[in-house]
């Protein structure tokens, strides 16, 4: 069995000469869930993005679902991994929420059928069958992220990566987002800073600073350790 | 994760980045002016204004080399030229023959051309150094300093910071359809989709930005009432020009005027 994602020793500077990965080792098993903890700067949105090939590290190996995320496998890996990006404006692009679903089946060139089935499968495990002909345009803010959710959920991937998930919900849609998650049985990193989910929901806590993991452990742990959670701008829930 | 290629600005130490924007700004501007009413075919005096452009290009410290580079971005204009050659009357050049149509060229004709091409590089090059040298927001000042209408320069500001926010949406909507673009395991799928599906794809994220920045539009719109705009542009006043930028201002126009004089006697 393969982990999820191995990273071992990835660098990462900026054009601009900003280094924003300094050496980042992290591995995830499968069926894991991992919160991705730190403050606004550390690097968690940067290494998101490596997961996928969007950005390409200047050094370190970096291998997601058994394939090493290199030019040649950015296809295969991205269809492997499931990236909700932060703000669902940016995820939601197409006129209406059958036409985003589909964009990801749609791009690998399976059958119409197909697509229609893995549409309505993404979309009832968010339980938003009836929005497939909405525009995305006019949906609410929690609306929206769940069907940001389901446009990755029909690629069927083999990993879950959120960026912020529960950024700008109300009490009531964070609280169906957090059962959404838990239901969800794939291996997911979350990366987030809303440390009450993170307690509910991890098992596993990922703390980064400054381009570093500076610590990594059960998230009960690390919870309790109020002076490294201070120390990285970190609060306890 | 911004986009910052889109900021000409380069910050520096030289005696060009020190000068006072409105007086580079006046300069730049009447350069440009001055370069555009030079009679056609005043080949020295060209000679003269690209030297002209040449020393500040030096003097900016940017490099020769960068502003040069840049300035091709004239190209695509001096194309939009190119009918004069045919256009003008004079001594034939020579003949083409496209289809049912002849054209002619003519030396007065090529004389235009080459002639608006030159002057236009330039004209560039200066502009290239006035945005490279000033930061935007020191322009701007510029611009109100020379009564260019406030609310045009309230415009040009917002439209320059928001630019930057633009870009950076764009670049977040190509990023999220890179991380969905993905191929199956399965053998004989072709990943991509059809040139038309991918088409009405790009169009929809081009009406998802337009959505935004237009409802962007509305909330900035809104921040501004909530702090008291009534639709009047207020600004700070303006501080005031040492001597030596009166200086150096009176000098600089003074020779770029008498150049025009110049060539007008001898080509005009």
């Amino acid at each position: 069995m393969h982990h999820s994602i191995e990273i071992d020793n990835l660098k990462f500077s900026y054009p601009d000469g900003h280094t924003a990965l300094n050496g980042v080792s992290l591995h995830i098993e499968p069926c894991e869930k991992v919160a991705l903890v730190g403050p606004n700067g550390a690097g968690k949105s940067t290494l998101i993005l490596h997961l996928t090939g969007i950005l390409e590290g200047q050094s370190g190996a970096l291998r997601v679902a058994g394939l090493p995320v290199t030019k040649p496998n950015f296809g295969k890996v991205r269809a492997r991994v499931g990236l909700v990006f932060q703000n669902p404006d940016d995820q939601l692009f197409s006129p209406t929420v059958f036409e985003d679903v589909a964009f990801g089946p749609m791009y690998q060139g399976l059958e119409m059928d197909q697509v229609r089935q893995r549409v309505e499968e993404a979309l009832g495990v968010v339980h938003m069958s009836d929005y497939a002909s909405r525009v995305s345009h006019h949906l609410s803010m929690g609306e929206k992220k769940r069907i940001s959710i389901a446009t990755v959920l029909s690629m069927k991937p083999e990993v879950l990566i959120l960026d912020e998930p529960t950024a700008g919900l109300d009490p009531r849609a964070r609280r169906s987002l957090i059962h959404l998650l838990d239901d969800l049985d794939i291996t997911m990193l979350v990366s987030t800073h809303d440390m009450r989910m993170v307690r509910e929901l991890f098992p596993r806590m990922v703390i980064m600073d400054e381009g570093r993991i500076v610590a990594d452990g059960s998230t009960q742990t690390l919870m309790n350790d109020e002076v490294l959670l201070n120390a990285h701008g970190l609060e306890k829930p | 994760m911004h986009v910052h290629f889109l900021d000409p600005y380069r910050s520096g130490h030289s005696t060009i980045h020190q000068l006072d924007a409105r007086i580079k700004f006046v300069l730049a501007v009447a350069f440009i002016f001055i370069t555009a009413l030079t009679p056609i075919a005043a080949w020295p005096v060209y000679i003269l204004l690209f030297a002209l452009a040449i020393s500040v290009e030096v003097l900016s410290e940017l490099g020769v080399g960068f502003v040069l580079r840049r300035a091709v971005l004239a190209l695509p204009f001096i194309l939009a030229a190119l009918p004069v050659i045919f256009t003008i009357a004079g001594p034939a050049l020579f003949s083409l023959s496209i289809g049912p149509w002849t054209l002619t060229a003519t030396i007065p004709g090529i004389e235009r051309f080459v002639s608006i091409a030159l002057k236009s590089w330039i004209s560039v090059q200066v502009a290239i150094v006035l945005a490279t040298s000033t930061p935007f927001p020191d322009l701007l000042v510029a611009m109100r300093a020379v009564h260019v209408p406030r609310l045009l320069v309230a415009i040009f500001g917002l439209m320059w910071r928001y630019l930057f926010v633009f870009a950076d949406e764009a670049l977040r909507l190509i990023r999220a359809r890179t991380a969905r673009s993905g191929e199956a395991d399965l053998a004989g799928l072709k990943a991509g989709g059809s040139l038309l599906w991918r088409a009405r794809i790009a169009g929809g994220m081009a009406g998802n930005l337009f959505l935004r920045a237009f409802e962007r539009s509305d909330r900035i719109y809104m921040a501004m009432v909530a702090r008291g705009y009534d639709g009047e542009v207020r600004a700070a006043p303006l501080p005031h020009l040492r001597p030596v930028d009166w200086v150096i201002l009176t000098v600089a126009l003074t020779s770029l005027l008498s150049l025009l004089i110049f060539a007008f006697l001898f080509w005009g």
